[in-house]
């Protein structure tokens, strides 16, 4: 019964998919959302049930939907593994996913792609799913390449602006840079373990070479870098922002985004092999939260400011997972999904409340206009600070705590640096939205109002899980969640122990007091004396500029990069046309030539034989036209002619037996 | 002596004959036609047939060559200067050339052949014009009267043709 | 004695001549007088051979040989004068009314 669900678990959206895109222009946009939210939610229900049972009975299950791929050396099937990785991920992505699809159904409303939207999302989450449930790399692959195919139709989705249209663009090819990396995984374990199989190849790769295992752990980390969004990958992910709000809420928050850790925690085993790889992963990790903080600081678009804070929180994981702390990882991946959901959907209420206004510095004083939103925002906002006692601040805390203890403190101090900035930011970003005077034009400021039900509903939901959801991993390194998660991501490790709880204690209000430094300093710059922001911005300008303008990254991609793609693609357009096309008219030429020789062999050659046989006929008919003159004399001496041959050589004939000019004897 | 006679008859004869076919004058043809008539006779005499050279001599040149000689001198022709063909050079050389080869085969033949039952002396003892006779009018009795009739339509036929034509005629034509 | 092959070559020779003079001569009646230069040539085989070969045969067909030409020189003479009537040469390249 558990295989059916664990089956039927990416089913249901599927279901949607086809139901909704084949035949969903037959009926009303309510039945659509009806079919799209209910196909999630029995997902949920499913994955409830899975989870329930993987408590009971703790054992890992492997269910083989499809045989797919068997003879010979090759045995790829469609089948998943659940197990409390997995458990965990499905959770997060069908639970928050559902939310977010019930926020959608407001948040789209009067949309004419309403359907469209759907379809794509449900088709999303059927990737999403493969992906996590996957117990071999190729489904995972498929999953992979499905949610990038998704991520492209969803930003595109208002697809007749030019700017989502390229900004879809850039998202896949990124994307599909890091895939190039993941291919060369897949093929390096291919050839390395004969088989794809995840159970297969942990078990055996303690064979592996360190080289080898480094090998693959950084191709695999080329696929997470560009799955996740992380230096020099990340420049897609705040251009993303042009898709519909729960896209980027769903997308490029809480799930697709997180997929690059998820990989990476399942690949474990062989990251364990290979300290090179892990040390890559980690200051990676840290460089790019510290990084994406910065250029959070000063942006004033409200969801590029919470792209840049998910491509920071991402660098966290990334962190996490380098210095070992698998576990942390994965929890600091399910808060986040909790409060960044939360801050997406409630920016998506502002903008919505505001008719489409995202510019901050157009923003201000809505705290007692929309007031649902303002409160949720500031819960989510509470969380991703890392205020105690929210979400964020446990799995944060871990993951610098875990830093530190290991001595790595040089990425503690990039992550504590990042979290005093994150703090900062993620409070400037409140100050300016709901606190002060109202910047708002006339005509927004008289329409701004509340959202609907359907929308706050979620909303509250995530914020209880933002204020809750970080209990699960309390105390750290030894709650339920790092307990439960053991199996799949540290089985093999040694356990660390013999962390003085003083240590623990004292980490854990470092990392409060940074919190708590960086909503004092936006308290102050932003609320108090709000004319001191720009006194500090005038006084250091070139370094404003540059963080305004994100380090000009994308300005360098595209002189380093994309215009020398462009030339090239140009040369083989070139190519294309004059070589390849004037084979192909010469080809034709060729024919033409042949069709015209044809012609010319016909008419001369053949009319002309035929011509002078003609001719020919007339040259002799007037020759021997002469013979008939009428004149008696001339045919006497033609008889006599012929009868003189003729009686010579009988006689010649009979005599000698051969024909002879003169008699002989 | 016989071969004698037979080199001057044979000669004579040939050169008759090549003086007919080149004159230019019909009548000097004539003439040398007459010539060649005689010296044939002489051969036959030399062969034994003294008939043969009576008739010859009655017949041939008495009423033949006087008939050419009558119409030459009743159509009055004119020799006019271009007398022979255009391309008589080539007629010439092939003739000659027959000629050559005719004579050529004569030469080396050998000719042979069944006796017949007239020996010379029984000729001889009768007289040429009896042993004709005895053959004529019995063996070869029905040509006889067969060129009896081919004159009879000669003549006929001679007369028809070249009288002349009456006021009936030019009517019917 | 005269050999036969000797007869039978003036015969021949003879022959020829008449032919040579059919062919070449414009005059049609030259032309009938060489055809009587052949006949004569054909009279002498037929009796080289008939007192050669002790036979009879030979003389009574030169006989016949004569009265034939005989005969036949008279109607193409009287020919002659029909034609004579309608034109006023004798030319025998003008005689070309058989061409179509």
């Amino acid at each position: 019964m558990t295989d059916l669900l664990i089956i039927a678990i990416p089913v249901f959206p599927l279901l949607a998919v086809l139901l909704n895109g084949l035949l969903g222009s037959r009926y009303s946009h309510d039945v659509a959302g009806r079919i799209a939210c209910s196909s999630v939610g029995l997902s949920f229900a499913a994955a409830l049930i899975v989870f329930a049972d993987q408590l009971q009975t703790g054992a890992v299950r492997e269910v083989v939907a499809y045989r797919w791929i068997f003879g010979g050396d090759l045995t790829i099937n469609l089948a998943f593994l659940i197990d409390p990785l997995a458990c965990i991920m499905l959770l997060i992505v069908t639970g928050v996913g559902f939310l977010i699809h019930l926020y959608s159904i407001g948040y789209m409303h009067g949309e004419e792609g309403f359907t469209r939207f759907f379809t794509y999302m449900n088709l999303f989450m059927v990737s999403m799913l493969l992906l996590v449930m996957g117990n071999n790399y190729a489904v995972l692959f498929i999953g992979w390449e499905g949610v990038g195919l998704c991520s492209y139709l969803l930003i595109g989705y208002y697809y007749d602006k030019v700017s989502a249209a390229k900004a879809a663009t850039k998202a896949f090819v990124v994307n599909r840079i890091g895939d190039a990396g993941f291919l060369l995984a897949i093929f390096l374990v291919f050839y390395n373990f004969g088989t794809l199989d995840y159970t297969q190849v942990f078990a055996k790769a303690g064979e592996l070479s360190p080289k080898m295992a480094t090998a693959i752990a950084l191709c695999l980390l080329i696929g997470a870098i560009g799955k996740s969004a992380q230096i020099p990958l990340y420049t897609w992910l705040p251009d993303a922002m042009e898709g519909p709000t729960p896209v980027s809420a769903l997308i490029h928050a809480a799930t697709m985004v997180t997929a690059g850790v998820y990989m990476i925690a399942r690949n474990h085993a062989i990251y364990d092999l290979s300290p090179v790889a892990m040390t890559t992963v980690a200051v990676v990790g840290g460089s790019t939260a510290l990084f994406a903080a910065t250029i959070g600081l000063v942006q004033t678009d409200i969801k590029r400011v919470l792209a840049y804070s998910t491509v920071s929180q991402l660098g966290y994981m990334f962190l996490g997972c380098g210095i070992g702390a698998y576990a942390a990882a994965i929890f600091h991946l399910m808060t986040h999904a909790f409060f960044k959901a939360l801050l997406f959907l409630s920016a998506g209420s502002v903008i919505h409340a505001l008719g489409g206004e995202q510019d901050i510095r157009r923003m201000g004083g809505l705290k007692s206009k929309i007031p649902w939103t303002h409160a949720l925002f500031l819960i989510g906002t509470l969380a991703i600070a890392g205020i105690f006692p929210l979400a964020g601040f446990w799995s944060k805390d871990e993951i610098m705590a875990h830093a530190f203890v290991h001595h790595h403190y040089v990425l503690y101090a990039m992550a504590a640096t990042g979290a005093l900035l994150t703090s900062f930011y993620m409070f400037r970003l409140t100050y300016l939205t709901f606190y002060g005077r109202s910047r708002m034009d006339h005509h927004t400021a008289e329409h701004v109002h509340e959202s609907p039900m359907i929308m706050i509903g979620p909303l509250v939901v995530l914020a209880g899980l933002s204020v809750i959801g970080g209990f699960p991993g309390v105390p750290p390194e030894n709650g339920w969640f790092q307990h439960f998660l053991h199996p799949s991501v540290a089985a093999g490790r040694a356990e660390e122990h013999g962390v003085s709880l003083g240590l623990v204690v004292s980490l854990m209000g470092v990392a409060t007091l940074i919190a708590l430094a960086g909503w004092g300093g936006a308290h102050y710059l932003y609320s108090v004396r709000p004319e001191a922001a720009d006194q500090l911005s005038a006084k250091a300008p070139a370094a404003y500029t540059t963080l305004l303008n994100k380090y000009y990254v994308d300005e360098l991609y595209d002189f380093l990069i994309v215009e020398p793609t462009k030339q090239l693609g140009l040369v083989w357009d070139w190519f294309d046309r004059t070589i390849i096309d004037g084979l192909v008219r010469g080809v034709g030429e060729m024919t033409e030539g042949g069709a015209w020789l044809s012609t010319w062999i016909e008419k001369h050659v053949i009319y002309g034989t035929i011509n002078v046989i003609g001719y020919a006929n007339h040259v002799a008919a007037r020759v021997w036209r002469k013979l008939q003159s009428g004149m008696v004399h001339h045919y006497a001496a033609l008889i006599v002619a012929g009868l003189f041959i003729l009686v010579h050589l009988i006689i010649v004939w009979w005599t000698t037996g051969s024909v002879g000019i003169v008699a002989l004897k | 002596m016989v071969p004698v006679f037979f080199v001057y008859f044979s000669v004579v004869s040939i050169l008759a004959g090549i003086l007919t076919v080149s004159l230019r004058n019909p009548v000097h043809c004539g003439l040398a036609l007459l010539a060649l008539l005689m010296h044939v006779a002489g051969l036959f005499v030399l062969l034994n047939a003294e008939f043969l050279f009576a008739v010859q001599v009655i017949v041939y040149a008495g009423a033949i060559l006087v008939l050419y000689l009558f119409v030459l001198m009743l159509l009055n022709l004119k020799s006019d200067e271009r007398y022979l063909h255009t391309r008589y050079a080539v007629i010439l050389f092939a003739g000659v050339a027959i000629c050559g080869e005719l004579v050529l085969l004569v030469l080396r033949s050998p000719f042979g052949g069944a006796r017949g039952d007239a020996p010379a002396p029984a000729v001889l003892q009768d007289g040429n014009s009896y042993a004709i006779g005895i053959k004529m009018f019995s063996e070869y009795l029905l040509p006889f009267e067969i060129v009896g009739v081919f004159l009879l339509g000669a003549i006929i036929g001679a007369i028809v043709l070249a009288k002349t034509p009456t006021a009936a005629d030019m009517e019917q034509e | 004695m005269v050999p036969l092959s000797a007869y039978v070559a003036v015969s021949a020779i003879l022959f020829a001549t008449g032919l040579i003079g059919v062919l070449i001569r414009r005059n049609f009646i030259i032309v009938l007088m060489a055809v009587e230069i052949m006949l004569n040539a054909a009279n002498i085989n037929l009796v080289a051979f008939s007192h050669y070969l002790e036979s009879m045969a030979g003389q009574i067909v030169a006989l016949f040989v004569i009265a034939i030409a005989a005969g036949e020189a008279a109607v193409g003479l009287a020919i002659i004068i029909v034609v004579f009537r309608g034109k006023i040469s004798t030319n025998v390249d003008e005689m070309n009314l058989l061409k179509w």
